[in-house]
């Protein structure tokens, strides 16, 4: 086997020296570009993980590299003039030269043969080979030549980013967050060995442009970093080599080989600096590929394939861990209104790798202290009343007006679409009593109609007859006397009413008993599905008096919270959307317009409801479609019913048309709540399959959220047999 | 979680009368569900047809398609087909659909591939209401016709599940994998505001018995040649020991599996003999 590496990075130099070891009859060489000490960049991370792939992949070059590592396990941030520390990420760094040297090294013993000052300049050069590794980097000549091959996209990051270096040695990952008059600079520095640490400096682009660094040099980069971070240095200079001002692209591509062509490292896929893997990436690839020609020889093709199948998985999930941080640092102003403790575990935790759980397993007396801070904060407790323990960030209370929920699970009715005339059966009773006993502080009805012609389905609950008021004090009654709150989501179904209870499916109409419906604009919701009436004046006032009236009835049953429904399409949602609402009056066009009607129904509400019984609105925060609602249109909203005295949001998404594109992954509403709840400053509620305490600990601590719905465990047959479950639904 | 079997009619050679008797075998137990997999374009028995004849000769199992590939019929053949062996069977059809991924099937049918999604959702709009409105028979044996599944794993799979179906088929791999995706087909369900939980069925290949492990694997790597290099992982997936099958089925129910169905990749009746003899095991 003839093999050509391109490229003379650790993931080029690794997967020579680790194929040929297995091979030492191979011919393998090895071509960069650049004299054999240049190097770019100061210091490679590696976690402690990755080490022991090292370890298992070549113990001589293990050896060497670890041995001239720095070793630390602490994660320092500094913030609003704090210092917090987080202990047991364990990090190994390196000065990025010398791993290259110690690689080197290992090639040449192996026979590995190195030609530097050398650049492929015309791919025929390529032929011959049995193999081409292109380790060829970010702007990959091979990946590049064959692009319809390989099929690459480039996403570029939006913010700003600069590679430096000092010769002051920091003894933890140290990310230091510094705002001047131009904007906010965030430095993310970690030691390289015991005489120098890299010193990377990110801001966003308006930022950067406002401080005049799209036009400084290199020096005046360098004084105005250094200006910006003195506090950092101590009067330490800031270094640089080749540090000019990058955006980050985001490298992937469809397939990682044609025909005996392979892509290696950045030249394949690259993930964000914050998440610092690019070099771990790439020797981890190195490792696949190697092991993949061991199993398979010469058999070229099945190792290639061998080798992608193993790493895309790897690489995939920290691209989205990448995405996620990437997210961060982009938004970072989102949340310097939080307290240091909050805005260090959201750090901690941003990329969704390391949850509440495991912040504990790796330093407990942090999170420790963070239960306290949180404690303290939320329940007007004195601090130094909790100088030992705290309960977790779950388990804190939420006053939210005059009510005071005792911690913040949310459990909602489920298992309705049973009632009659708007008056559920026994079976809502025994739900609801299941509810108060999960442990949540605030158990929320279905959504209730305010009309009979309001109602989703046939079986929805309601709240427009005066015997239903009483029946709701009944069920209220048993709440109250299980110390657990209840709310009533009111709604009127507009475009989505008149359908079969939803143990059948969605929107599926009533074949015969149906009722007319009503919509900002005469659209249905299903194709071949019934047209609703375009509503006028009448319709609207009529309405809104049908808000009012079940708010009056909501208070006087005695329910401790009211939440509006104008989320998923329903009447209120389908004035708020641009795709359901083609209206030409004042309640149509413009955003102000299209939450005209949303702002009258809770003016008019909020006349009735107590001031101090918290009001809230639920919300689509997205369409999921193209031309719909985005996130920023939600904000705008939110901001003007918090004007409006709404304490709280249940922020949700889609369900505003058919051609909604909802994406399922991990957390996928709790993300539209975060910006909600930190951009417009006001107390939110997600939901999203939450099921465990991990998550919720996890979405509170961070500040994504103030309230989780969550719901019930999995019942697995160990956890049934000990009685876990029994009180579960 | 109940365990089932598939039916031979995907592996090559196997004889019709091989068919019918393997069907009345897994009748006998302790098999819960007989199931059947869709292709056009190979040496296989059509799935709703198999289906037909297993009917004539059990009494018990459900019978599955998991998953027949829904656009490749007309939605008025699949309702009616549909229709016919949940009535021959006494209402005992549960119909997975999914797109499935061959285009060469979509091809030999005359149905665009590019359009594959649009059609299933609209013939899961539509299938309820050709059933229940009696406008094409035999009328179904439970109101609402037979219980349907949608398999699939992209986030419009889930949504579709939520919307209209009963539940969700996953395609086959480690537990892991069908956790990340019933987690996922949970969260659709509950954001649809479904009451209740998605039924949640998962399924796997086997092959026990000597030698049978190369002939298994020979038969996925060959049935999956069009998914390059993923024929090599399906078929090291195979589950060719008592041990790995004890194993998959506990991993299945831990992940929330509510009906396993475990496909033979020979069609000779030992396999189902020893399939059956590992599950009343357990």
């Amino acid at each position: 086997m003839k093999i050509l590496v391109l490229g003379g990075g650790p993931g080029g130099l690794y997967s020579a020296s680790l194929i040929k070891k297995t091979h030492p009859d191979w011919d393998i060489g090895l071509l960069e570009r650049n004299p054999h000490d240049a190097t770019y960049g100061w210091g490679v991370v590696f976690s402690d993980r990755t080490l022991s792939s090292f370890r298992e992949a070549d113990y001589p070059s293990y050896r060497d590299i670890t041995s001239k590592f720095v070793v630390w396990d602490t994660i320092e941030v500094r913030y609003r003039g704090e210092t917090i520390r987080c202990g047991g990420n364990v990090f190994a760094g390196i000065s990025r030269k010398v791993l290259l040297m110690l690689l080197q090294e290992r090639c040449r013993e192996l026979g590995v043969k190195l030609k530097f000052l050398t650049e492929v300049r015309d791919v025929a050069e390529l032929k011959g080979y049995d193999l081409v590794i292109a380790a060829d980097g970010v702007n990959s000549t091979v990946r590049r030549t064959w692009a319809d091959e390989f099929r690459p996209s480039i996403a570029m990051g939006n913010s700003r980013f600069t590679w430096l270096g000092t010769h002051k040695v920091f003894d933890a990952f140290t990310f230091s967050f510094r705002r001047n008059e131009h904007g906010l600079f965030q430095a993310h520095i970690y030691p390289n060995d015991g005489l120098a640490s890299t010193f990377i400096v990110q801001c966003d682009p308006e930022t950067w442009r406002r401080a005049g660094l799209d036009r400084a040099s290199e020096a005046e980069t360098v004084a105005y970093c250094e200006r910006v971070f003195a506090e950092d240095l101590n009067g330490e200079p800031l270094l640089a080599n080749k540090s000019d001002w990058l955006a980050f692209p985001t490298v992937s591509n469809r397939s990682w080989r044609h025909e005996n062509l392979v892509l290696l490292g950045d030249a394949a896929h690259t993930a964000d600096f914050t998440v610092g893997s690019g070099t771990k990436m790439a020797m981890e690839d190195a490792i696949a590929l190697a092991n993949a020609f061991e199993r398979y020889g010469e058999n070229v093709d099945a190792a290639l394939n061998d080798y992608e199948l193993e790493r895309r998985p790897a690489v995939e999930g920290i691209q989205r861990a990448a995405a996620e941080s990437n997210r961060y640092f982009e938004t970072t102003t989102r949340y310097e209104s939080f307290e240091p403790m909050q805005f260090v575990y959201y750090l901690l935790t941003r990329s969704g790798r390391i949850s509440y759980d495991e912040l504990r397993r790796r330093d407990s007396s942090f999170v420790d202290a963070m239960d306290r801070w949180f404690y303290a904060a939320t329940s007007g407790t004195q601090a130094p009343n909790l100088r030992m323990i705290a309960p977790p960030p779950m388990l804190a209370p939420l006053h939210l007006r005059d009510v005071t929920l005792h911690n913040r699970v949310v459990a909602p009715v489920a298992t309705a679409y049973a009632a009659r005339d708007g008056v559920p059966d026994e079976s809502y009773t025994a739900e609801l009593r299941d509810l108060t006993q999960s442990g949540a502080a605030l158990v929320m009805t279905d959504i209730l109609a305010i009309a009979p012609e309001a109602r989703i389905t046939s079986g929805c609950s309601g709240l427009y007859r005066p015997e239903h008021a009483a029946m709701w004090s009944r069920l209220i009654k048993l709440v109250h006397d299980h110390h657990a709150r209840i709310g009533a989501r009111l709604g009127h179904a507009g475009r989505r009413g008149a359908t079969r209870p939803r143990g059948e499916g969605l929107d599926i109409p009533l074949r015969e008993d149906g009722w007319p419906l009503l919509a900002a604009s005469p659209i249905p919701f299903i194709p071949d599905g019934p047209t609703p009436k375009e509503m006028d004046r009448a319709d609207m006032e009529r309405v809104r008096d049908q808000y009012v009236r079940a708010a009056q009835m909501a208070n006087e049953a005695g329910f401790d919270l009211l939440e509006l429904y104008f989320a998923h399409g329903y009447l209120v949602a389908g004035f708020l959307s641009p795709l359901t609402n083609h209206r030409r009056d004042s309640y149509g066009g413009s955003l102000e317009n299209r939450m005209r009607y949303a702002l009258e129904i809770l003016d008019a509400v909020r006349g009735v409801w107590p001031e101090s019984k918290p009001l809230c609105v639920a919300l689509s925060a997205t369409d999921w479609v193209k031309g719909g609602s985005q996130p920023e249109d939600a904000v705008a909203i939110v901001r003007a019913m918090k004007e409006r005295g709404v304490a709280l949001f249940d922020v949700l998404a889609g369900q505003t048309t058919l051609d909604s594109q909802p994406l399922y992954g991990p957390y996928f509403l709790t993300s539209f709540s975060d910006q909600i709840r930190n951009e417009a400053r006001v107390a939110t509620l997600t939901s999203g399959d939450l099921t465990s305490t991990d998550e919720v600990n996890n979405i509170v601590a961070a500040g994504r959220a103030d309230l989780c719905v969550m719901e019930p465990p999995r019942l697995n047959a160990h956890y049934r047999m000990i009685g876990l479950a029994s009180n579960g639904r | 979680m109940r365990v089932g079997i598939g039916l031979p009619s995907g592996v090559p050679g196997a004889g019709g009368r091989a068919i019918v008797d393997w069907a009345r075998r897994a009748d006998e137990g302790p098999f819960t569900s007989l199931a059947v997999i869709d292709r056009y374009v190979y040496d296989s028995y059509d799935s709703l047809t198999s289906l037909a004849a297993a009917a004539a000769v059990t009494k018990r199992v459900r019978l599955a398609t998991t998953i027949v590939v829904g656009p490749l019929r007309n939605t008025a053949t699949l309702a009616k087909t549909a229709a016919t062996v949940d009535a021959l069977s006494g209402g005992r059809l549960v119909l997975g659909l999914a797109v499935g991924a061959r285009e060469d099937d979509y091809r030999a049918a005359g149905v665009d591939y590019r359009h594959r999604g649009r059609i299933l959702t609209e013939q899961l709009a539509s299938l309820r209401n050709l059933w229940e409105s009696g406008a094409i028979g035999p009328r179904p044996v439970r109101r609402g016709g037979p219980e349907i599944l949608v398999g699939g794993l992209s986030d419009q799979a889930y949504l579709r599940a939520a919307r209209y179906a009963d539940g969700y088929v996953h395609g086959g791999g480690p537990p892991r994998a069908f956790g990340r995706s019933a987690d996922r087909a949970r969260a659709a369900w509950r954001d649809a505001g479904r009451p209740g939980l998605p039924q949640l069925w998962g399924q796997g290949y086997f092959a026990l018995g000597d030698d049978a492990a190369e002939r298994g694997a020979a038969y996925l790597k060959e049935y999956y040649a069009f998914t390059g290099p993923f024929a090599e992982k399906i078929a090291a997936g195979l589950l060719a020991t008592t041990q790995s099958v004890i194993q998959y089925i506990r991993g299945y129910e831990e992940a929330g599996c509510g009906e396993l169905v475990l496909l033979p990749t020979i069609a000779e009746p030992s396999q189902l003999d020893r399939l059956a003899e590992v599950c009343s095991s357990l």
